[in-house]
């Protein structure tokens, strides 16, 4: 086997180094004359973008479904944009200083599953509606895109597990509670914030085990990455790059990975099921974290009590004194 | 090339300077004080640390005076505390309150800061009449309340630091500007970064509804799977942040005194959970009554933007310190102020925070349920309150606390009322079952409402403990 000489490759850089540029092209033809034509932009070529990617930017196709979902997603986007900037007195600097910590909230737990007034929670419920069918539409988009080129529809696949969460955290679950105010803000703090809270009102959300799936494969997928993506990056020198290539006519840089991985660990995925793993690693985080979310105050009320009940959590030598809870104490004031 | 690759380095190092901004410079010390390998930790930047300790000095105490001599009282016009010491023990207190609050010079500071030059017995200027107040309320925490401060106790200079107003104190926040009654923006409370929330986005009032009101701070429920803890996560968030202003006004992590993994759990807890839980209490006694009713005493420039009283919370007097003044026994040297356990020299202190223990009874509390807008009782209900009334003759020490409560649904103050009425046929009935009425207290409960929206069956009862 060759000896990989050691040099300083263009592969090994951050931005693309050599861009090579060609005419640019449209792609397959579609199906029907008016879908290759209509609302289709560029495509032209950007020096910088090809820096990370491929140079050509476009052709984008919008279609029906494209132009419904961006206009969801702008009023929704709007709506929260415009009550952040109005609880900040319309203040354009305020706005900016405080972006992180502004949010758009759910209504208050005590008004149910009702319609709320406006500025009580309505507007998060418009924003919610809009959200949904912004992401909905634009599944569709996916799916249908996919299709027209003949494609699999992994991507749309992939994309619905985490609209599943998404609905979980903001639909599912709060008409399940009986409330709209155990949904999740929209806003950046807000959301953490939410997020702490919600583990603590639940008894520790590490001890969900659907929590703790969730866990491993956003880690696994993370790992997964890192792994194939230093594979391929140590096999261009001899085509590895060019993986579908790869996948049809195994060649020497495929040869040269998989000896790599059985090598060192003993056993290797091929070029093909690399990616089914990575696929259905990422697709599983939000699918069993939507699971986890669901189960949470509707089925198990203290995750932690849950966990000691079935033997999960162990009990650790007791080191401090004995500590009564003081409200049980008679006399003593609530 | 060059061009791209310096683009990427000045990016690196901006990005890398942004992300270590918000970081605490090391040395981090950690302090284990749990079982092993849990987590059980304090963390604790020893450089910061120098400075809370270096304002957490207390002041040299003044010689002890000679408790011989006339009293106070007999000597001074309008005494109305501390008239029984003697009146050298008196001027040392005076002197040492001065020190304590009002140490400046100038023709409003030192003893003129209360007092009337002309006239030392004169009421008219309101800080006279507020430090009068506190002289009362320093000794109640003394002496009723060493579930919290044990027998270090407090003095003015806890708080005061050599400020009339404590460096920590609380106002009602003011409205903002278009919340609720406007078309958009409505804050909920809460996502500003507020100081008191450690520039969190959490709810930045978490004073108003525990340490004035007692609106329930536990949200956890105690079993494993629902039994009715209705608790939501927005009320979470309120629990949290009166968390994070315990824990920042204190300088400890949250494992002070819980155990993260559960942390409604009192078998794990570090024991100074129990002392923090008197510590609530302690302060919101002292808010609701020794500071809210000086609202008319105080003039208009020391109120808040709402136009209330200066209020008290945990930073007040522990101002970055596990104990206030890091434990230094200050209150030792003014048994007067009920320091050192001494019995209280007046007999103006306030009445003590907890009832006397009743005798135990032994009775179960009871339950009683209603239709929904309705406080007639049922059958079921009546069945109940027989078998209640018979135990309870059956007793005559026991005396019982009904409280009525209303679901979700429907306005608040026809539900309040509802729930009145349901209190009121429970004891009618006990009456009628031949409980005499001095053992039926009406007690109206923290919160009448159910947790969760709409009709909640478990909601619409009435409680009857027995006391």
């Amino acid at each position: 086997m060759a000896q990989y000489q050691p040099f300083s490759p263009p592969y090994q850089n951050l931005f693309t180094q050599v861009q090579v540029t060609g005419p640019l092209h449209d792609g397959p033809p579609l199906s029907t004359e008016r879908e290759t034509a209509d609302r289709q932009f560029g495509p032209v070529s950007s020096w910088w973008l090809g820096l990370l990617g491929n140079a050509q930017i476009g052709p984008i196709y919008l279609g029906t479904l494209g132009v419904l979902s961006l206009i969801c997603g702008v009023v929704a986007f709007q709506i929260i944009g415009w009550n952040m900037l109005a609880s900040v007195n319309y203040s354009p600097i305020e706005m900016l200083k405080q972006l992180p910590w502004l949010a758009l909230e759910p209504p208050a737990p005590g008004n149910g599953l009702k319609i709320p007034p406006l500025n009580q929670g309505g507007w998060w419920l418009m924003t919610g509606f809009f959200l949904t069918a912004s992401m909905l539409l634009w599944w569709a988009r996916m799916y249908r895109r996919a299709r027209e080129l003949g494609m699999g529809t992994h991507v749309a696949w992939a994309f619905a597990a985490a609209i599943w969460l998404y609905l979980v955290l903001g639909f599912f679950r709060p008409i399940l509670m009986g409330s709209w105010g155990e949904a999740v803000p929209f806003g950046i703090f807000p959301h953490l914030d939410w997020t702490a809270a919600f583990s603590i009102r639940y008894g520790n959300l590490f001890y969900n085990p659907f929590h703790m799936l969730s866990i491993v494969f956003l880690y696994g997928s993370t790992l997964l990455f890192a792994m194939h993506g230093a594979t391929i990056l140590a096999v261009t020198p001899y085509g590895g790059e060019r993986e579908i290539e790869q996948i049809v006519d195994r060649g020497t840089a495929s040869e040269r990975a998989a000896l790599f991985w059985r090598w060192t660990m003993g056993f290797n995925a091929t070029m093909e099921s690399i990616h089914r793993w990575a696929w259905w690693f990422a697709v599983l985080c939000p699918l069993t974290g939507g699971i986890g979310i669901l189960l949470t105050g509707t089925v198990v009320d203290n995750w932690f009590l849950w966990a000691v009940k079935h033997g999960v959590a162990p009990a650790y030598p007791a080191v401090y004194p004995p500590v009564i809870d003081p409200s049980t104490l008679m006399g003593v004031k609530p | 090339m060059i061009r791209v690759r310096l683009a990427s380095i000045v990016l690196a190092a901006a990005a890398v300077g942004t992300l270590l901004a918000g970081c605490e410079r090391p040395p981090i010390d950690n302090v284990q004080v749990g079982f092993r390998g849990v987590g059980m930790e304090q963390n604790y930047n020893p450089r910061l640390m120098a400075a809370v300790i270096e304002a957490n000095q207390p002041p040299a105490p003044l010689e002890p005076a000679s408790a011989d001599g006339p009293k106070a009282s007999a000597v001074y016009q309008n005494v109305k505390v501390l008239g029984d010491l003697s009146v050298g023990q008196f001027t040392r207190t005076m002197v040492a309150m001065t020190n304590w609050v009002a140490p400046k010079e100038g023709p409003e500071a030192g003893c003129l800061y209360c007092h009337n030059p002309a006239n030392f017995a004169d009421d008219s200027k309101y800080t006279k009449i507020v430090s009068r107040r506190m002289v009362q309320m320093t000794q109640n925490i003394n002496v009723n309340w060493k579930q919290h401060v044990a027998d270090t106790g407090v003095t003015c200079y806890t708080c005061h630091r050599g400020q009339p107003v404590p460096a920590n104190v609380w106002f009602d926040p003011a409205p903002l500007k278009h919340d609720v009654t406007g078309m958009l923006g409505d804050r909920a409370l809460q996502n500003s970064p507020a100081a008191s929330v450690k520039l969190a986005s959490l709810p930045y009032d978490p004073f108003g509804p525990y340490l004035a009101g007692d609106k329930p701070i536990r949200v956890q429920g105690d079993t494993a799977l629902p039994t009715g803890n209705r608790a939501s996560t927005k009320q979470t968030e309120f629990t949290y942040s009166l968390m994070v202003h315990m824990s920042d006004s204190l300088g400890v992590n949250c494992t002070y005194c819980h155990n993260s993994r559960s942390w409604q759990d009192w078998e794990q807890s570090p024991p100074q959970r129990a002392t923090a839980w008197y510590g609530i209490r302690m302060a919101r006694q002292l808010n609701n009554e020794y500071m809210t009713p000086l609202t008319g005493t105080f003039p208009a420039n020391r109120l808040g933007p709402t136009g209330d009283v200066p209020k008290l919370n945990c930073a007040t007097c522990h101002q970055g310190a596990y104990k206030p003044l890091f434990g230094a026994p200050m209150a030792k040297d003014h048994p007067e102020l009920g320091g050192g356990g001494a019995a209280l020299p007046t007999a103006a202190a306030p009445a003590a925070p907890a009832p006397a223990p009743a005798a135990t009874t032994g009775l179960a509390p009871a339950t009683v349920f209603f239709a929904v807008g309705s406080s007639a009782l049922t059958d079921e209900g009546s069945k109940v309150l027989v078998g209640l009334a018979s135990s309870l003759k059956a007793s005559a020490d026991a005396k019982v606390a009904i409280s009525g409560f209303h679901s979700a649904a429907g306005s608040l103050a026809q539900n309040q009322e509802l729930a009145k009425q349901r209190a009121f046929a429970v004891r009618d009935a006990l009456k009628a079952a031949g409980i005499p009425e001095d053992r039926l207290v009406l007690e109206k409960p923290m919160q009448t409402e159910a947790n969760v929206s709409g009709e909640d069956p478990r909601s619409r009862r009435v409680d009857v403990a027995v006391r």
